[in-house]
């Protein structure tokens, strides 16, 4: 059985957005918090801290999860994936640049999270309506936009495939 | 909003799960997936000393029809039975239920066991296991029991669960032939728990009415045709909400009179 012991750093190792990334961390240690301050990835922010804002919303095995209710240690040997692996060498990907484009974001702090969102769905149901897209959305949120931006963005991508 | 320290557990098969928890008791918690535990801790409103991670166990990863009624192991996502592709044939009224359980990000990690472990009195497993006289099966060293859904739920976040034990699976019975469910909720929001939350079940026979959101533990009560609106009233009455931040005990009992009336009607028109 695998027994790591509080107030020791315990080896992590998994892949983020393709590579693989090490470090340690203490059981108690956040996904969150090991992304943002122990690997410098800065893009998944971080709200409330207890599942319900949906900002540290990334990719785990290919599902959208929240990060703050992850403990770094055990994402071992796990695929990560956060918004710093959505655009590509060219650009934006189509969900962020359709975000860009209908004005999906002002602040664009609960944009990362709802990206991951929208890139599992868009993976798993290409075809997904709007209500759907509204049901997933409705894990998020966002003080700025009032969605409406963010459901067209969507709704452009998703008509599309 | 950072969780106190914990060790860590990740054990290999059931057996080890339960040889920890019967050496550290109620210094540790089992984590499922963590979407009620992991927000509790961070708030520091749990401080376990160990965290059993039971997630990755393959042995509670089946979902499987036993003895007429569908038995769910504790390591299967809300997502995962949602995505069972027998669960409408099976028993609808889980298929129209699993929907309303927090949100597309939330239902990929939380199990439909965590839900019953914890016993929110507001949340939706509970409530379909009430309705649907359900069974949880728990293990220890000392051996497994079977419990029934009213002896399962003691009280708001109160379970049957013992310090050594932990729940394996649940047993969810399947709808008969000739049956007919219906459920309805008002949230703040979708995802959001519930004020109120009315599931209903029935037959020729009669009709079964479950409600979640008021009392601390989910209320049931059975009634036979024709359902005046004087039995609902009573039934509504019965439960004892009180006010609280989202809605007064007077829009508690409205809400179980207008979507118990709601959910009989459809499951009366869906008989006959
Ligand atoms: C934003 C948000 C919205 C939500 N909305 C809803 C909602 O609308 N309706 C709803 O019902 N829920 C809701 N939830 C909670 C739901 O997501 C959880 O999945 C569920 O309550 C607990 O399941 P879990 O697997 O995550 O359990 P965990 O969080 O891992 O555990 C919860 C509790 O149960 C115990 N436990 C778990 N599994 C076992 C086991 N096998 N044996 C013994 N004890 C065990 C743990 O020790 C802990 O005390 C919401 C959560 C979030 C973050
Ligand atoms: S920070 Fe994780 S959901 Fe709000
Ligand atoms: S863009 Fe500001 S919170 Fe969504």
């Amino acid at each position: 059985m695998r027994y790591l012991e509080a107030g020791k750093r315990h080896s992590v190792r998994f892949t983020l957005n393709g590579r693989s990334v090490e470090g340690e961390a203490e059981p108690r240690l956040l996904l969150s918090d090991f992304l943002r301050h122990h690997l410098g990835a800065f893009g998944t922010h971080v709200g409330c801290e207890h599942g319900s804002c949906g900002a540290c919303t990334i990719r785990v095995d290919g599902k959208a999860v929240r990060a703050c209710l992850l403990y770094a240690v055990q994402m071992d040997g796990r695929v990560v994936e956060t918004v710093e692996g959505l655009a590509n060498p060219d650009g934006l990907d189509a969900l962020q640049a359709a975000l860009q484009k209908h004005h999906g974001l002002q602040c664009g702090f609960c944009t990362p999270g709802i990206l991951m969102s929208l890139s599992q769905l868009h993976d798993e149901e290409p075809k997904a309506d709007e209500a759907r897209i509204r049901d997933v959305l409705s894990g998020h949120i966002c003080r700025c936009t009032g969605y409406h931006g963010i459901v067209q963005a969507a709704l452009e991508v998703f008509g599309k495939s | 909003m950072k969780p106190a320290a914990f060790d860590y557990a990740c054990p290999e098969n059931v057996g080890e799960a339960l040889t920890l928890l019967a050496e550290r008791g109620a210094a540790a918690r089992i984590c499922a997936g963590g979407q009620s535990l992991g927000s509790m801790m961070n708030l520091r409103l749990v401080t376990p000393e160990v965290l059993i991670d039971i997630a990755g166990l393959s042995e509670l990863k089946s979902i499987a029809l036993v003895g007429g009624a569908i038995e769910v192991g504790a390591a299967v996502t809300q997502a995962e039975f949602l995505a069972w592709p027998d669960l409408a044939s099976f028993q609808p009224l889980l298929a129209k239920m699993l929907p309303w359980i927090g949100h597309y990000q939330t239902r990929q990690r939380g199990t439909v066991c965590g839900s019953l472990a914890h016993g929110d009195p507001s949340s939706e497993l509970p409530l379909a296991l009430a309705l649907l006289r359900g069974e949880v099966l728990l293990a220890s060293r000392r051996g497994r029991r079977v419990v029934s859904a009213e002896d399962f739920q003691l009280g708001m976040m109160a379970t049957d669960i013992r310090e050594d034990e932990m729940i394996v699976a649940a047993r969810l019975p399947v709808a008969q032939v000739g049956a007919a469910s219906a459920f309805h909720e008002v949230a703040q929001r979708h995802g959001d728990f519930a004020i109120v939350a009315v599931a209903a079940f029935g037959d020729d026979k009669g009709v079964r009415i479950g409600v979640g959101g008021v009392a601390d533990t989910p209320g049931v009560i059975d009634l036979k045709w024709p359902v005046d609106d004087t039995a609902l009233n009573d039934f509504a009455w019965s439960l004892g909400g009180t006010d609280d931040q989202h809605a007064t005990a007077r829009y508690r009992r409205e809400l179980v009179r207008r979507l118990g009336r709601r959910a009989i009607d459809e499951v009366r028109d869906a008989i006959s």
